[in-house]
């Protein structure tokens, strides 16, 4: 297996490692927080972070240090900070293992974000579902608060930050930062219009920045160790760092790894994951959640960078690597992804909130072999008339699964299709209902 | 007694943390949640009153997420994750196994009212599937004598060692 320093799971890969105050300052934790509070301008802090190329970790990959800079300079009133726990795209677990393993590393880099951006207050907005993680952060945020790291002027330097977690309760479209915002002011998370962006209407409508916990993990490592050398790791110059891929599905060992960006997926898979968990040999992978169009073993050699993988047709997104083997059925495949999105589509927008019903119901009708040669058709209109139609990157999500099996895999809509009319099984065309 | 009687400080600290009452509505719901397995017409019109919301506020905010049981669930509601990254490696095996065990289908309690079986999207557990929550614990890599012995401690003690500790996988990472 390569060889390749661990950044963010360091702590963690140690025996016996607890994440405890006392272990994460044993291991150098807080440092960055002492030299840098009171000590280093704000306005330096977003330099350094914006020259390490730090982007997004959530999914969009939009670089941290420029978000930070969106925020009005000249604004006196309150701004906040909300770090996105909300891990909930299909085929990411990162997050919850970064929360509930070494918590403070997260608490150390949202009090260096609120130092920069100048927020007092900060949210932990986790989804619901993470009762374990929420409480490890809590039980984090009480012993950093006892030791002076959070609260009022922290250390002595007369900085404030104030953080809390704030528990979702099921709903995956409170990841988008917007609706994470009207769910964290106890609303029904329905993304909002943009603009205004968060950057100067967010929370309550003050200037507000959302980050996801892994982007937020990097931070103490930046302010110690430099943004020259964040900016050496990786693909530089446009990604920078190192990613917790998170790998399921067919292989032999799925689970979180940590590598430089820039992997292929061949290395990522094979030499990582132990390589597929039986000899069916691959047949197609997600490189970035379900968001992310499915790719086939013609992409194995990509490398796992925001722009090789947008090349290639697909997205880095949220790091959820997921694997699938000679066998699997992609119409099948696709159609459990789009249950999903089926499910979650938060029924703001008329595009998505009705298109996925429908490509629900084809998907399942193809499935149940009893789909139409026209259905393919239909599918990919209803595709290009949701994506770009909606409030918020749901509509362009959700329609990935299905056009990216019916690029690669046209074939096996057929195939079903095919039997469906050998069998004489179609069904009769039910008047009125027909997309 | 009334939430605001018996649970009278958390309500104060809950409060104290956000500039705008509305923001501790998802809270207060828990809060609700806790003390009866579901939240309660009574309760939603309490915490109305106690955020300065009126009723439908509380309805239409509530009806949007999946969490909140709007009637009683049994004691034990087991949520499988039936998303794609679970059914690679098997979740349907496993809700076959719960249905046949429990003699219940989705959305159905069983008739002594322990468990409630409920089918759900992405529990972010896609490496350690197939995985199922029940209550607040996670149990993963679901095999089905590992199910026999958690239905079979949760009847008998009321909780179960199998569920997950702080998540880690796989276990020993490469340093």
């Amino acid at each position: 297996m390569p060889h390749h320093e661990l950044i963010l799971l360091k702590n963690m890969a140690q025996p016996g490692y607890g994440g405890s105050l006392t272990e994460y300052e044993r291991a150098g934790g807080y440092q960055a927080l002492r030299a840098t509070l009171g000590k280093i301008p704000p306005a330096d802090v977003t330099a350094a972070v914006r020259k390490s190329g730090l982007r997004g970790r959530g999914g969009a990959g939009f670089p941290t240090g420029v978000k930070w800079g969106f925020l009005p300079k000249d604004y006196q009133g309150p701004r906040y900070l909300c770090c996105n726990a909300d891990e909930s795209e299909p085929g990411t677990f990162k997050d919850r293992q970064l929360m509930e393993r070494d918590p403070h590393q997260i608490l150390e880099g949202i009090v260096l974000a609120a130092y920069a951006i100048g927020a007092e207050s900060a949210y932990i907005y986790i989804r619901g579902e993470l009762v374990l993680a929420a409480k490890i952060l809590e039980r984090a945020i009480g012993e950093a608060r006892a030791a002076g790291y959070i609260g009022k002027n922290i250390l002595g330097t007369g900085v404030t930050v104030d953080v809390w977690v704030h528990r979702g309760a099921g709903a995956y479209i409170c990841g988008e930062e917007t609706a994470l915002l009207e769910s964290l002011e106890g609303k029904r998370g329905l993304p909002r219009v943009k603009p205004p962006f968060p950057a100067t209407h967010g929370l309550y409508g003050k200037p507000t920045v959302v980050n996801n916990v892994e982007t937020l993990a990097n931070l103490p490592h930046i302010m110690n160790r430099g943004a020259e050398w964040f900016a050496s790791i990786g693909s530089p110059p446009k990604s920078t760092g190192t990613r917790v891929f998170c790998v399921s599905g067919h292989v032999k060992r799925p689970g979180n790894y940590e590598v430089p960006m820039g992997v292929t997926v061949r290395e990522l898979v094979y030499d990582y994951a132990g390589g597929m968990r039986s000899d069916k040999p691959l047949k197609a992978f997600i490189p970035g959640g379900a968001s992310a169009p499915f790719l086939t073993p013609a992409h194995l050699d990509v490398k796992l960078d925001f722009e090789s993988v947008a090349a290639a047709g697909s997205m880095l997104g949220s790091g959820g690597v997921t694997v699938m083997e000679e066998g699997t059925n992609m119409v099948w495949a696709a159609l459990r992804l789009m249950e999903f999105f089926y499910h979650e589509s938060c029924g703001k927008c008329s595009p998505c909130r009705e298109g996925s019903s429908w490509l629900v119901q084809i998907m399942r009708r193809i499935v149940a072999k009893r789909g139409r040669m026209e259905d393919l058709e239909t599918l990919s209109d209803l595709c290009k008339n949701i994506a770009g139609r909606t409030v918020c990157a749901f509509g362009d999500a959700e329609v990935a699964p299905i056009q990216g099996t019916l690029k690669y895999w046209r074939d096996e809509y057929v195939a079903l299709i095919r039997e469906a009319e050998a069998a004489n099984l179609l069904m009769p065309e039910p008047a009125g209902v027909k997309p | 007694m009334s939430l605001s009687e018996k649970y009278k400080d958390d309500i104060a600290d809950i409060l104290s943390r956000y500039p705008v009452k509305r923001s501790a509505l998802i809270p207060l719901l828990y809060l609700a949640q806790q003390e009866e397995g579901y939240v309660t017409e009574r309760a939603m019109i309490e915490i109305a009153g106690i955020l300065d919301l009126t009723p439908p506020q509380v309805y239409e905010t509530i009806t949007f997420y999946t969490m909140f049981n709007l009637k009683p669930v049994g004691k034990f509601h087991i949520q499988v994750c039936k998303s794609l990254m679970c059914a690679l490696v098997g979740s349907d095996t496993v809700i076959g196994w719960i249905k046949t065990k429990l003699g219940i289908g989705p959305g159905e309690t069983t008739a002594d009212g322990l468990f409630t079986l409920s089918l759900v999207e992405c529990l972010a557990s896609c490496g350690t599937g197939p995985m199922m929550q029940i209550n607040e614990d996670y149990y993963e890599r679901l095999t089905e004598e590992k199910l026999d012995r958690i239905l079979a401690d949760l009847k008998s003690t009321g909780s179960s060692q199998l569920k997950s500790g702080p998540f880690m996988w796989p276990e020993s990472i490469q340093t």
